[in-house]
Order: C-alpha cells, then sequence, then structure tokens
C-alpha cells in the first residue's frame, strides 16, 4: 500500500469514528468533543510551526483571537451573516499572520519565542484597551439568532457537532496532503537543518513566512470557529494561556505527525476535566502528567505509535 | 569563458584579513584546486563565492552575472553546490529523503523523474543499497558521500567541495577520486583539498592561498617545483 493511500485510509477511519463518537456518546461528551475538535484545529495550525517546520511560537494566541473578534466584532457591529463573519475572521488572521510573520521572522531560536509572545501580549492588551467594542474580560455574547448558517442553528448539538468536524475534516486533509507536498517537506528540511536546506537553494525565509501564514490562519479559523459555535468571545481567550495550551497539545499528542493533535487535545481536555472533579488544585495533576510524559514519551503519544508503525504521517 | 570569477574580494575581521584582494577565476569545464596551509582563508573564499559568507569588499560574478548581492539560495539555484567542510546530513531523513530535497530543488518534475534522478545518484556515491537508512546512522564515510551525492542531485554546473576527503579511508579515498574523474567531464568542479595525492590526481589547475591572498596559481607540476608554496607549507630552512 502506498504512502498517500495509507494516509487517506487513516485520516477517513479518524474522521468516521468521529461522526460514530456524536452517535454514541452521552450528550455531555459530545458537547465536549465538538469543543476538543475546534480546539485541535488550533492544535494542527501550531504543528504547521512548531512540528513541522520547527518554530516554536508562544504567540498562537494571538492568531486565534483574530479569528475570534474578527468573526465576533463583525457580527456584533457590522451585522454580518456567519459566513461573511467567518471570511472577516479568516482574511483577518491572514493579515496579522503576515505581518507578524514578516516581523518575528527576523528572529530565530529564543528570540523568536520571546519576540511572538510580546506580540501575542500586545494583542491581549489591544483587546482590553478597546473594551468599549470588545468588552474585555467580560466578553460578549453572540446571540443564537446571529449564529444560523445554512439554516442551521449552530447553537444546537447536532449541528454544532458537524459544523466542528467538517472544519476538523477541512484541515485534516489539508495537513495530510501539505506534508507529502514538496512544500511540506521542504519544511521538514528545514526543521532538520536550516542551513543546509538554505545550501541546497532553498529560500528558507520565504517557506517560513508562508508557513507562519497556514499556521496563523488555522489558528485563526480554529477562533472563529469557537466564536461562532460557542457563542462567546472574551479577553481569556487572547491571553498567554492560549499561547501554550496548543504547544502542550501537540506536545502531548506529537509533534510532526498529522493526528498528534487531536490526541493531544482529547488527551489534555480530559486530564483537566476529570482532575478537577476530584480536586482544586487540578493544574497540578496536569502538570505533573505532562511531566512524566515527557520525561517517558517525549515524541508524544502519536511519536510513541510511531515507533511501531514507522509509516505514520 | 570564466563560470566563476571574482575582483578584488576581500573578507575582513575587524583588522583580521581572512581573505584580502583575490582575483580568481575559474574557467568552464576545469577541475581546480585550492590549497593552502589551515588558516589561510580558503573555506571564508568559497563560503563568499556561495553567498553563506558576505563579503567586506569586492564582487563576484557568476555565469556572467554580478551574484554579490545574491544571497546563498539564488546562487545556488542558478547553478552552483555546495559540500559543507563538516559534515552537514539531514541526520534524521532517511538517505533516499535527503537526496530527494536536493533533487526536487533542481528538478522541477513529478515525484518519479525525481526518484530515477535520486537512484542514479546514489548508485554513483556507493549508496544504492543503503537508501532506507537514516542518515545519522552512516558511517562518516558514507555520510560524506551523502553529502557528496546532495550536490550532484542537483545537477550543479559548478560543484564546490569543502575538503570532501577528510576522514575518509584509503579505499573511499580512492573511489572519490574516480568519481571526481567521472563527474568532470560535464560539470565545473572547485575542490579544497588537504590530500596531495588527491590533489595531484584530479586538479588541472592549482590555486594556492596563504595569508588570505593568492600566493601562487599554475598547473599541477608547476605548484610541486614553486619555492614559495613549499616554504608556505613546510617552512623556510
Amino acid at each position: 500500500m502506498s504512502q498517500a493511500t495509507r494516509s487517506v485510509l487513516l485520516h477517513s477511519f479518524v474522521i468516521a469514528l468521529l461522526v460514530v463518537m456524536f452517535f454514541v456518546l452521552p450528550e455531555y461528551h459530545s458537547g465536549n468533543l465538538a469543543r476538543i475538535l475546534v480546539l485541535a484545529v488550533f492544535a494542527m495550525g501550531y504543528n504547521v510551526l512548531f512540528g513541522y517546520t520547527g518554530l516554536l511560537s508562544l504567540g498562537h494566541a494571538l492568531f486565534f483571537a483574530s479569528g475570534m473578534y474578527g468573526l465576533g466584532l463583525s457580527i456584533q457591529f457590522m451585522q454580518a451573516s456567519p459566513m461573511l463573519a467567518m471570511i472577516i475572521g479568516l482574511i483577518t488572521a491572514v493579515v496579522v499572520s503576515c505581518v507578524i510573520g514578516f516581523l518575528a521572522l527576523r528572529t530565530t531560536g529564543v528570540a523568536f519565542m520571546i519576540v511572538t509572545l510580546m506580540f501575542a501580549q500586545a494583542g491581549f492588551l489591544t483587546v482590553l484597551f478597546f473594551g468599549k467594542y470588545t468588552r474585555g474580560d467580560e466578553g460578549f455574547v453572540i446571540q443564537r439568532a446571529q449564529r444560523s448558517m445554512f439554516g442551521f442553528d449552530l447553537s444546537q448539538p447536532f449541528p454544532r457537532y458537524f459544523a466542528a468536524l467538517v472544519l476538523f475534516s477541512i484541515c485534516l486533509f489539508l495537513i495530510a496532503w501539505l506534508v507529502h507536498s514538496r512544500f511540506g517537506k521542504t519544511l521538514v528540511a528545514i526543521r532538520e537543518n536550516e542551513q543546509r536546506a538554505r545550501m541546497l537553494g532553498y529560500d528558507v525565509q520565504r517557506h517560513k513566512l508562508v508557513a507562519v501564514i497556514i499556521s496563523g490562519t488555522m489558528s485563526g479559523a480554529a477562533g472563529a470557529a469557537y466564536a461562532l459555535l460557542f457563542g462567546y468571545a472574551g479577553a481569556s481567550f487572547a491571553a498567554v494561556q492560549y499561547s501554550i495550551l496548543p504547544l502542550l497539545y501537540v506536545l502531548l499528542g506529537g509533534a510532526g505527525t498529522t493526528i498528534g493533535p487531536l490526541i493531544g487535545t482529547v488527551f489534555m481536555f480530559y486530564l483537566i476535566d476529570i482532575s478537577s472533579e476530584y480536586t482544586e488544585a487540578y493544574m497540578l495533576i496536569a502538570g505533573l502528567v505532562l511531566i512524566l510524559l515527557t520525561l517517558f514519551a517525549p515524541h508524544g503519544i502519536a511519536g510513541l505509535v510511531r515507533k511501531k508503525l514507522v509509516w505514520l504521517p | 569563458m570564466s563560470i566563476i570569477s571574482t575582483r578584488g574580494l576581500s573578507k575582513h575581521y575587524s583588522g583580521l584579513r581572512a581573505v584580502n584582494d583575490v582575483d580568481f577565476d575559474l574557467p568552464e569545464g576545469q577541475v581546480r584546486a585550492l590549497i593552502g596551509p589551515n588558516g589561510a582563508g580558503k573555506t571564508t573564499f568559497v563560503g563568499m563565492l556561495s553567498g553563506r559568507i558576505k563579503s567586506t569588499s569586492g564582487s563576484v560574478s557568476f555565469l556572467d552575472t554580478d551574484v554579490t548581492e545574491l544571497p546563498a539560495h539564488k546562487r545556488m539555484s542558478m547553478g552552483m553546490a555546495y559540500t559543507f567542510q563538516i559534515t552537514s546530513v539531514f541526520a534524521n531523513l532517511s538517505v533516499h529523503e535527503n537526496v530527494a530535497l536536493a533533487a526536487r530543488r533542481a528538478i522541477k518534475g513529478p515525484a518519479p523523474v525525481v526518484n530515477d534522478k535520486v537512484m542514479a545518484v546514489l548508485e554513483q556515491v556507493y549508496l544504492a543499497d543503503r537508501t532506507g537508512q537514516i542518515a545519522g546512522d552512516l558511517s562518516y564515510g558514507h555520510q560524506r558521500l551523502l553529502e557528496i551525492g546532495m550536490g550532484l542531485a542537483q545537477s550543479p554546473k559548478l560543484f564546490i567541495l569543502d575538503e570532501p576527503t577528510q576522514g575518509l579511508s584509503a579505499a573511499e579515498v580512492d573511489g572519490f577520486i574516480q568519481l571526481v574523474k567521472v563527474l568532470s567531464e560535464n560539470t565545473t568542479i572547485l575542490l579544497i583539498e588537504h590530500n596531495m595525492d588527491v590533489v595531484m590526481q584530479t586538479a588541472h589547475y592549482i590555486t594556492v592561498l596563504n595569508f588570505g591572498e593568492t600566493l601562487a596559481e599554475g598547473t599541477p607540476e608547476e605548484i610541486k617545483s614553486n619555492a614559495e608554496v613549499q616554504t608556505a607549507y613546510l617552512g623556510s630552512t
């Protein structure tokens, strides 16, 4: 079986499984899963940059928030339809990632981490500064009436879950295709040995910029979808926590694998969900598990599986 | 016709003249060896040819185009290939993918075309039976060969090799000499080399650098009998 066929089969199976999950799981968990799918899109976007290109950003909350506020504010103040608002959200994310990519890629390594972190903090403060429109920390609710798309009421569990799944599937196949493309393979080359890639004649800087734009736009799509499906936009989504979360999802699930981000998101989401039932110090448990995983499975869960199944994309 | 030439090319590191005012012409089709004692500025010089190192002053022209201001990747895509003095392969990727990355940049064709090129190159550098192996697991000698293979896969017009035989066994060095002879039929080669056997057997012409300046140029015979070169290498008595 060729690499490409295996990849299509694997990803189709994952999506089929997610379809079945909606009908099998109790409502509480299928509701969680809708949220997880959107966050997994965020993590997949992050993975393009971190897992495949080897660039560690600490500022992805900025891209998530760009999509979220692009969509939220255009519904709130322009009465835009959800479709139009989604497009505005995406355009916002593209523009922001172009600018950030252009500026931040002048640095490398630790400096890149710090610069992206600073830009994201600036974004967070901007949201607070324009509190008159964004309502700052408190955020604003997107009314149910403004959340129906193609006749589906996205505040209802069924349409909401499948809208999340459609977005997730599009992104999953996009990434699966990307990593098998020339472009994706070049990103891996840059991750592995940037100097060598340059001396083979690849325009490293241009490739990195495109990677930031793809990564930022996908993260923005997740932010926009989150606001649309769950009806809320608030400054907490622009805060540093939302820059760290996708990094954790990807590390846990397996950086540089297509399904790692989903696995990591499910794992992390339920780790917090379950441990918070038992103790208020749930982040302590989460932290402990994270330490154990990085000690014993430094390549994440999908990375462990890949040791057995080397073809895992 | 010169494939590459420099005029007044210099690199100064705050007072240290690593390369100073070098005029250099390499005719198409030639195998040129660049020799000189350690610290003579050889790697800095080819670094400026390839664009890895920015020159302080002077100009470089490649294929009759002034490339002084062009970044390395543009020069490579014009038809240069460069192998590193210190082995620099993609250690976590397979041997095949290492060469494929080089081939894909140069060949815009579909995957099977790239694959044919990769297999042909691996055959040439004696690595055809190791395609699936992870590059980092190869022995040092094989990594050097892989590095050369990555250059070959680009079908370069000018191939710059920085100490390619360093750390190779005697048998591998012989293999390398044969390889250079075959390559020289359709590629111009610039070779930095310490192994005088390799230089004498492969080079048509030799440039000697010393303290960042051209000390002598000539055929292997001329260089061998040049008193100044002997002094630079062996010290005056």
